[in-house]
This record gives structure tokens, sequence and C-alpha cells, in this order.
């Protein structure tokens, strides 16, 4: 008993021990950045000062505001086609932030739901699904994605489905876990016996325990969706040239690194700028909902 | 005892490979027609037609997917559409580039991502923590491709110290080396970190230490040896993230391996190759993993018991 008492008290006594980062710092900071990089998706049209597709060969890889070679207008300067490279990154945040959302919400639903029933039923139900999951996991999701997308095409709507499809099993794993040891708790048995179908055990018990969780695991799955995205779009299997997405004016970059590193260094700039602040809000929401866990 | 589990797993060898053939077979022959998949706006009717030949299309398609699975079964996956040769030859002709490169690189995550994560556990929230854990998550949130443009950048355009990219002497392989170990090194410290953490909050650790221990024994006999297995086991689930870096890297940096070829090939619409590299790139991963396993069970006898 005393052991047991000392080592408790140690244990709280190391976790009042400030860190670095709070929790407070890193919700704060990660949801600023977020906010930012929605506010510029959203009025891209107001904020951006040229249109994205616009081209100007008189104006081809003029440097930005850094250089004396700068023209007027072109704060970060021109890409190959003269077009404003801040224009095109404030226009490619769009792309950025429907693919990574749009396609964590789509495997958070078929997750979450192939999580529960496997959760809920057990038995072959059980078995396939998580088998089938552990077969998923094994298989780098990039390939598949890249598989598909050779298929099928590269348009927004295949990317977010491509990327869904690839990563349901992080979720489905997580929320397979809970369910499964919620469901041998005596509020749920009881709601059982009381006639609650599966549906409403679901609905009232497993779910909002499942939530915050499943809310810090999506967070930390869009910054994931968004590398992803932009990975796609470096290999040429992103969204078709000339849309202005990150990976695209990243990998245009590339092939211009010796004379005109800025296109390829804002590009990833604002791509680790935003990954980053998703990544530091998900962090800080974990220790938030969770607080024993430190570190990953 | 041993041999018998080794043999269980093998078991599950081929319905992980089943899968992903199952998998290749449904993206590249039932998305869509196979002809538009295999070849281009200009072909001729004699090529459809040799081709529909070939890929037994009239076929019903659970026999068309017997017919690859027999073919897959020979290692035979047809001849390269723009190499001489068959497809598994040329994949296998670019393996050893990627077993190199992968290779370098998972050497050096583990090496620097434990030290680093054994740093941060012996130093918990000091200084040395503080930087080290904030390197590791910015590098989680770094793009692999533009940290490669970056390194190429500088080392290679402004300092000229190594090459730009290529494939030849041990300085073609430096740049793609810690491009490929900087994806894995962040996950590698942030793991190593935790469960030395949690290992030291453990009961038989803080008995050795009322007993008498010092932190750096209690470290190296009660703490490290049982850490090697979680952080083993991560290592199976990152022989994924490799081999998926590693399409990546070899096309930054134009390394001739099978990722760079995977990519290549999904450009000339060579099927036969596109799925030689993905057979090849699985069961790379399967084998790494079976071979985590055996070894995580020969030094946890908690496992084999299990």
């Amino acid at each position: 008993m005393t052991t047991n008492m000392t080592t408790s008290t140690m244990k709280s006594a190391k976790k009042k021990r400030r860190t670095l980062f709070g929790k407070r710092f890193k919700i704060g900071v990660g949801g600023a950045i977020l906010a930012i990089a929605v506010l510029c998706a959203i009025f891209a049209p107001l904020l951006a000062p040229y249109d994205p597709d616009t081209q100007n060969l008189m104006l081809r890889l003029k440097p930005g505001f850094w250089s004396d070679k700068a023209v007027a207008g072109h704060f970060l300067g021109t890409d190959n086609y003269g077009r404003d490279l801040l224009s095109r990154l404030i226009y490619g945040s769009r792309l950025s932030i429907l693919v990574g959302v749009a396609s964590m919400l789509l495997s958070a639903l078929i997750g979450s739901i192939a999580g529960v029933i496997a959760g809920l039923k057990g038995g072959w139900t059980e078995q396939a699904i998580m088998r089938f999951a552990d077969a998923q996991m094994a298989f780098p999701d990039i390939l598949l994605a890249i598989l598909m997308v050779a298929a099928l095409g590269g348009n927004a709507i295949n990317l977010i489905l491509v990327l869904g499809i690839s990563r349901w099993m992080v979720y489905a794993r997580v929320v397979f876990g809970l369910t499964r040891s919620l469901v041998q708790r005596p509020f749920v048995e009881a709601a059982n016996l009381y006639g609650g179908g599966d549906f409403y055990v679901m609905r009232r018990h497993i779910l909002p325990q499942v939530a915050p969780v499943l809310i810090v695991v999506a967070t930390l799955q869009v910054a994931q969706m968004i590398l992803q995205e932009t990975a796609l779009s470096f290999l040429g299997l992103g969204l078709p040239q000339p849309a202005a997405t990150w990976g695209n004016i990243l990998s245009e970059g590339n092939t211009r690194l010796f004379i005109a590193p800025w296109i390829a260094n804002f590009a990833g700039l604002s791509i680790i700028a935003l990954v980053w602040g998703v990544n530091m809000l998900g962090n800080g929401l974990r220790e938030h909902y969770d607080p024993k866990m430190t570190g990953r | 005892m041993i041999l018998r589990y080794i043999l269980r797993r093998l078991a599950f060898l081929p319905l992980t490979l089943l899968l992903v053939a199952l998998a290749t077979f449904v993206v590249l022959r039932l998305t869509g027609n196979p002809v538009d998949i295999f070849l281009d706006i200009n072909r001729t009717p004699e090529q459809v037609e040799a081709l529909t030949k070939r890929l037994h299309l009239d076929l019903p398609i659970p026999a068309q997917f017997l017919i690859f699975l027999r073919d897959l079964l020979h290692g035979d996956f047809g001849e390269s559409l723009q190499f001489s040769g068959s497809a598994a030859t040329v994949v296998w002709e670019r393996a050893g580039a990627t077993f190199q490169l992968a290779g370098t690189a998972l050497g050096l995550a583990v090496v620097l991502g434990v030290t680093g994560g054994i740093v941060c556990a012996v130093w918990r929230d000091r200084a040395a923590d503080a930087v080290i854990s904030s390197i590791a998550v910015a590098g989680q949130s770094m793009p692999s491709f533009w940290l490669g443009m970056l390194l190429i950048e500088f080392f290679a355009l402004q300092l000229h110290w190594l090459p730009t990219s290529g494939y030849g002497d041990l300085a073609h392989l430096v740049l793609p080396a810690i491009t490929l170990a900087t994806i894995l090194l962040p996950n590698f410290v942030l793991i190593t970190r935790t469960s030395l953490l949690e290992l030291m909050g453990e009961q038989f650790v803080v008995t050795a230490r009322s007993k008498g221990f010092s932190r750096g024994r209690a470290l190296l006999t009660h703490i490290l040896p049982n850490a090697v297995n979680p952080v083993l086991s991560f290592l199976g689930i990152q022989i994924g993230t490799l081999m998926a870096g590693s399409i990546i890297t070899e096309t930054i940096y134009a390394w001739p391996g099978v990722g760079r070829l995977l990519i290549n090939s999904i450009f000339h619409r060579d099927v036969p190759v596109v799925e030689a590299a993905v057979f090849f790139i699985a069961t790379t991963i399967a084998l790494s993993n079976l071979a985590v396993d055996v070894l995580q069970m020969l030094i946890d006898p908690r496992i084999r018991r299990a």
C-alpha cells in the first residue's frame, strides 16, 4: 500500500512539471495556423493579387521581394509561365485543405463504421473486418493510392476517394479496440438487458466515448492526408497541371531548382507550416483529452 | 517450438499476398477497361486483339483472376512493354539498388532515432528533450520530397560537395539515404522516448532504484532490455513506410531502384512491370515483418508463451 502511495505521488509530481510547450500553446498555435489557412482558402479571390492561372510570359521566373531584380506587384516572384507565385499558393490552400479534410472524413466514416460493427458483433464479422484491416495496414497506403490514381486518373473526387480508402484502417483499429472494451462494461450490458438494440447502444453509449479519441486521430490524419496529396502531386499522380495545388507547385519548382529555387521553397514552406500546425493541434487535443499520454 | 511458430506465420504469408493479388487485379483489371490502361490512344486494332488474348479478357472475370493467380505463382508477370525481357527480371535487376538505399536509411534511422529517444527520456522535459522532441515533431510534418530538394539545393548546387542525383559511388548514396532516413527518424525518436518513459514508471524499475541502483545501471539492466521489443515491433510497422518512402526518394534522386521503375512504368503504361514491382514491394514488406516477428520471439520469452 505504501509503495503504491509513493509511486502515485511521484507520478503526479512528475506530471505537474512544466513542459516547454503546454497543451494550450499547442492548441492555440496549431489552431491559429489552421484558421489562417482556412481563411486563405475561403477568401482566396479577395486575398490573391492575381488570377492564379493568368500567364505573363514577359515576366517569367522573376524573383520576389528579397531580390533587386524583383518586379513590382509580385511579392513572392513568378513561376515559369509568369504566374504570380503568391496567388498560386493562396489558391493552392483551397485544394490542399479540401482534399485533406474530405478524405479524412471519408476514411473516418468508413473506419468508424467498420470498427464499431467489428467490436459489437465479434466472431466472424470481427475476424473478417480486422484481418482485412491488418492486411491493408501491411501494404503501404501510398502504393495503393498510386495504383488507384494510375487506373482511375487524377481528379479531385478520385483523389479524395483514393486517399479515403487508403487510410480507413487507422480509425477501424482505434474504434474497434474502444468498442470492444466498452461492450463489456456494465452500463452497456444494462442497456442491452433493457432491450436497447445495437444501433441504440452505438449511438447512446459507444459514440460519445469514442468521439474524443476520434477527433484526435482525425486531426492528425488531416496532416497525413495533406502530405499524401502533395506526395502524389509530386510524383505526377495528383491533380493534373496546371491546377494550383501545393504539390504541383512544388513539383514544378523541382524542375527549376537551379534557376528559381524560391518556387519550391515557398511551396514547401506552406506545406510544412500547415502540416506542422495541424500536428500541433492534434497533439494538443490528445493531451487535453488524455493527460496520461505524453509524447506520442 | 520456434520452428512451429515460424511455420505458422509463414502460412499467413500466402494469405497476405493473395489479398495483394486481389487488390492489384481489381485496381488494374476491373476499374475501367484494361485496354485503356494498358494501351494508349494510338492503339491499333491488332494491339487490342493481342492484349485481349494475352489477358484473357474474353473469359469471365473469376476465370481471369484464376489465370492471373496461376501466372503469379510461376512468377510470370508477362513481358515488359518498355524494356526487353520479362517484367520479373526487369524488377529484380533494380532490387539491389533499392535494398542498398533502404537498408542504409533504415540503419541510420534506427541508430540515430533510438539514441535521440534515449537522450529525450533520460533528460525528460529538459532542454535536450525539448529541442529533440520539437525537431522530431517538426520532422513528421516535413514532406520528404521537399527535404530532398533542400538538400540538393544546399549540398549539391551551392556547396558542390555531393552529386545532385544518380547512382554510382558512395557519394551518390549520401543524400538519398539521409532523405529516406529522415522520414523514419522522428517516429523512432518519439516511440523510443515514449516506451522508455513508460518503463521508467514500472514497479520493477522503481524497486531497482530504491534498492540503490544508480539511474545509469537501472537504465542499462532494467529499462533498455525491455524497450527493445516495442521498438522492434514499431520497426516492423515502419518497413511499409520505408518502402513507400523509397518510391519518392528514388524519384527525387533518379535512383535506379524498384520505386522509380514503378512510377516510370505507370507513365509508360507498362502494366506487367507495375504488377511485378507492386508484388516485389509487398513481398519485401511481408517477409521483413516475418523476420521482425521471429526476432522478437527469440528475444522475448513472453511472446513465445503467448
